[in-house]
Formats: C-alpha cells, structure tokens, sequence
C-alpha cells in the first residue's frame, strides 16, 4: 500500500499572531512551527495501511523553506519512509491552486494507491488544495475523512466523512485524494528508534524547474490587519449565583440585546 | 448578462438561510457594478426555491436538472455549476463556506483553473474588482484578498452577511445538465444525518460550550440551555473537553476545531487558550462562566460570572425559561 501524504508546516496553535507593520504578512520570527494537525492524521493513517498491507511506502510531500525539513524529518521519524520537499520561492507562501498545480506535478512523478491531504491548514484556512488536487489529477476526493478501509485488493476503499449534521459513508475507487478530519486516528510519537533511523532516510528536493511547472497566482493578498481589540468588560463576582444568574440574563436582554 | 452568480445549496429539501445571506449581499455588489444577480440550483427539488432566491434579490434562477444531481455529489456537482459559469459567464461567483462549500468550490475552482477567497466575512468592489476579506490564522488575523483570475470566484462564511428582502423577478431558467461520466467519482453508501434539526456550530446563533471545568461527559445543563434558546442554538465545547473524550470532535470549538461567529458565546467552564480565544473571538457577544477570576477568558469576554457554573448555570436555565416563556 503506497500512500503520498501531503504535509504542511504550520504555526503553533498557540501562537500569538502578529501583523507586520508593512500589513504584508505576519511577523514569522520567534514562531515555534509544527506539523499541520490535520496532517499529523493523515501521516498516522498512511503508517497504519502499511502496516496493514505489511508492504508499501509513505512518501511525505512538503512544499515551504528550509524549516520545513524538521517537519519532514519528524514525520520520518514518525516512520515515513521518505520525503519529497518542494522548496522554492515562487512556491513557499503560493495560493490553493498554485500550491495544488505543485502538488499534482510531484505527485505523478511517484507511485501512490492514495494521497492524503488535511482538509485544511490552520495557518491560511482556505481548505482548497485537497480538492484542487484531486480535480488537477482527475481522480475522485473525499474530504473531512474519520474512518478509512482499503480493500484487499487496494482497488477501492470504504470511507467515512463528516456532513452537515453527520455521516457518509462512501465508496470510492483508488486511486484518490482523501482529506484527513479530527477522529481519523491518534497521531504516535517519534520513538527514539525512529528518531535515530529517520536522519537517514532520504529527502528529495524539488524546486519548481524540477516539476516543471510555473507559478501564474490565481489569488494575491492585500492589506493584512489585526482583529479588533476585544476589551473585558462586565465582571459579576461575588454575587450569589440565582442573583448573579438574574442580573446576567438582564443585561443580555436589556442591554446586550441578544435574547 | 449576470455580473453576479450565487450557488444556492440545498440542504434536506430546504434552501439553506446560508442562500439568503449570499443573495442579498450578490444584490449589493451587482447594483454597485451594474448588473444582475443570478442564482443556481442544482438537482430534482431545485426549482421550487426560485420564489424564495427572487426574494432576497435574485433576477435569474438557473436550475439544473440531470439525474446525476438527486443527491450531493462532489464531481457532478461541480461539473454542473462549473457548466453554468462557463455558460453563463458571470464575473463574479459566491458559495458559502459552509461544509458542503468546503467541497464543491474548490473541485468547481479547480475545474475552471481558478481559486476562490474562501471563508469570507465581507465584500467590496474597488476599481471594479472584487476584495474579499478573511480571517487568517482561526482569526488571529485577517487579510484582503483579491483574484487574478476569471472569473472571480469567493465563499461568504455563514452567518455574517445579512440577509435583507429585496424582491426581483427570479426568472427561471432551465439548464439540462450535460455530465461527463467518464470521471470517477465516490458512490454514497449510507447518510446518517441527525434528524433532530440541530443546527451546525458554525451557523448556530447562539453557541453554549463547555470546558474542562465540565469534569465529564454530563453536558446536560448546556444542552437544556441551547433547548432553551430554541433551534438556532447549538453546544460546543473545547479541545480539553475533546480530547478528554467528553464530546465529539465536531463540537470543538477553536483552531483545530470549528471557528464560530454566534451573536452569543456562552464559555463555561472554558479558561481561554489562544487557540480557544481565535476560534470564537468574532462571536458579537461572550458570556464567561468560570470559577477562576484570574482565566483568560475574562479578558475576552463582555459578560462575566466569577462562580461555580454548576450552580451558575441551573439559575441562568430558570431565568431564562421565565423569560424566554412569556
């Protein structure tokens, strides 16, 4: 069972962001970066259909900077067997379709049963390129993933998603891109082993000559801003809870005027 | 010609609110550029929806019909909405970014070589160009964007933009879709839908959500609240409360769960992590219910109680009933 895994290297959830004072972009220096969430998912579901299969090969797919080599390494340490990491200017902060264009390019030059893909990144959140991908490719998707069965013979797979209001179950045939939802499986830990192993598996690097592609921007950022200062305002304490309880519930009335 | 085509999604056999806000605000921008509002519907109930998208300021209604589209399908969706835009050639195309949106615009976007300015929260014209802004980062920041390319393609978060009534003439259209099989695509086996009518997080009105400070799986006193408020209100909870298996990870709140923007945010038992605070920091009001006076929630929140919310909340449920009773 092959599996590609499209990964990206994210902010911290607990980042504070700041707006640089040119209102380009964030201020990236004393950011600690992590592995997306949600492609921590996908790379722990592309080990266990390996080991599943007993054979195959996890190939992590990274388009960013140099950073983005820690990220790769983890993931290999996580038990990936390689990497592929895009790294080139045109490329490194690319919109959805750029990003997807780059993606699809790396991805016909391996062999996968299956691509996975976080349905979103929790730095921009546009939440597009799985689906790009898929479509750039020409093979089915099946976005915000919680449960995954390939056939024995890899052909075609049993997926469970996340609708508006519940579950679908589909089937699908393999080739496809899947895109991995929180509840798909818990992400392990690098063990020291894998650590020790995973500084001698391959990384390939890619710019975007090698892929063959050039970066025409479909989307282009403007002003970047801060949200508005959210102040504290009314603090009830001290108060009895039926009174605390009564004096809260008026002033969403009277004076929040929301119920 | 169309300057503005919105998708109207259908959910369950009815037309989502989500339809209504992206009508009205497609009726702004097309008056502010000169030019009509078109919307689509896709699949075997769609036309009955045209009186109510004419309403909120529709001047055409394309429905498409094909028996490819009797149930929501990723690709032959697409390909039909990616049909009437090549079509129709609207300048500008808006979805709602609700869960079915996340899917369809960007295999539509994909399929028209374009992108689209997800998860917008508004719109304006400069130079005659559409610039979406959007929350970045779960809302740690925003930026404007604008497209490159044609047409130009965005998704409205749902529950920002104000639907406002604007009647026009809805004119239908029938559009025979012309699907291309040849692509593969996933069959649904089964569709388990809660059939309770609860609304989703990220179009819920008013959210009550609970933390760590819940101390387990009994979300009862906030799932009697939400009851409470009535069908536009839903619960929450935090990623501690999720990961400690209280909830399920749809009900999460913040970076890496669902980012919210109810007119009312009732934290309980929620101190307030960075990534708590982005995902519901757009929320119009929040309400803070917690026993340490010293939680960051505090510093977020318009309304506060320093208390138990075990005892907090069952006073809130009995005011509230009174209230909302009358």
């Amino acid at each position: 069972m092959k599996s590609l895994v499209c990964m990206k290297q994210v902010p911290d959830t607990e980042t504070q962001i700041k707006v640089n004072s040119q209102g380009t972009g964030i201020v990236t220096e004393g950011i600690k970066y992590i592995i997306n969430p949600y492609d921590e998912f996908s790379v722990e579901e592309a080990l266990r259909l390996k080991e599943k299969f007993k054979q195959g090969e996890v190939v992590i797919l990274t388009i960013g900077p140099d950073r983005c080599t820690e990220s790769i390494r983890t993931a290999l340490a996580m038990g990936a067997d390689k990497g592929i990491h895009i790294n080139d200017e045109s490329l490194n902060s690319a919109d959805p379709f750029v990003v997807a264009q780059a993606l699809a390019a790396a991805a016909s030059q391996v062999d996968y049963n299956v691509i996975f893909c976080g349905h979103r990144a929790i730095d921009d959140d546009f939440a597009e390129a799985g689906a790009m991908l898929a479509e750039l490719l020409q093979i089915p998707q099946v976005t915000l993933v919680t449960k995954v069965e390939v056939s024995d013979d890899k052909t075609k797979a049993i997926v469970e998603r996340d609708v508006e209001g519940g579950k679908e179950t589909v089937e699908v045939s393999l080739p496809c891109v899947l895109t991995s939802q929180k509840g798909l499986n818990e992400p392990r830990y690098a063990s020291l082993p894998g650590i020790m192993k995973a500084k001698k598996k391959p990384i390939d690097k890619k710019t975007a000559a090698d892929l063959g592609i050039t970066a025409e921007a479909r989307l282009e950022s403007r002003e970047y801003s801060m949200p508005p200062e959210r102040k504290a305002g009314k603090k009830l304490e001290g108060m009895e809870p039926p009174d605390a309880a009564k004096e809260l519930v008026r002033l969403l009335r009277n004076e929040a005027k929301v119920i | 010609m169309s300057k503005v085509l919105i998708y109207g999604e259908i959910r369950a056999g009815k037309l989502k609110k989500t339809a209504f806000e992206l009508a009205s605000e497609a009726r702004r921008l097309a008056d502010g550029l000169g030019g009509d509002v078109a919307a689509v519907v896709l699949g075997p109930q769609a036309e009955q929806f045209a009186p109510d998208l004419a309403r909120f300021g529709a001047d055409t209604v394309y429905v498409v019909e094909g028996p490819q589209l009797d149930a929501y399908n990723t690709e032959y969706f697409a390909q039909a909405l990616a049909q009437v835009i090549r079509e129709k050639q609207p300048e500008i195309v808006l979805l709602s970014h609700t869960m079915q949106g996340k899917d369809l615009a960007p295999r539509t976007a994909a399929k028209l070589g374009i992108a689209s300015i997800a998860d917008c929260v508004s719109f304006e014209i400069d130079g005659g160009k559409l610039v979406g802004k959007r929350p970045m980062y779960a809302g740690k920041c925003s930026a404007e964007w604008v497209c490159k390319g044609s047409p130009q393609m965005a998704s409205a978060r749902p529950n920002v933009l104000e639907a406002v009534e604007n009647p026009k003439a809805g004119k239908v259209e029938k559009i025979a879709f012309s699907p291309d099989t040849g692509r593969s695509t996933y069959t649904t086996r089964e569709l388990s839908l809660d059939t309770s009518g609860k609304v989703d997080l990220t179009e819920a009105e008013i959210i009550v959500s609970g933390g760590r400070g819940m101390g387990g799986t009994d979300y009862s006193l906030l799932e009697e609240m939400a009851s409470i408020f009535g069908a536009n209100a839903a619960v929450g909870a935090s990623r501690a409360a999720v990961d400690a298996g209280w909830r399920p990870h749809s009900d999460q709140v913040g970076q890496t769960g669902k980012t919210v923007c109810p007119n009312l945010y009732v934290a309980c038992g929620i101190s307030g992590s960075i990534q708590h605070l982005a995902g519901m920091g757009s929320s119009k009001v929040i309400v803070a219910i917690n026993k340490d006076p010293e939680a960051p929630i505090f510093t977020k929140a318009d309304y506060g109680v320093v208390g138990d919310l075990f005892k907090v909340v069952p006073e809130m449920n009995k005011e509230l009933r009174a209230l909302l009773a009358e």
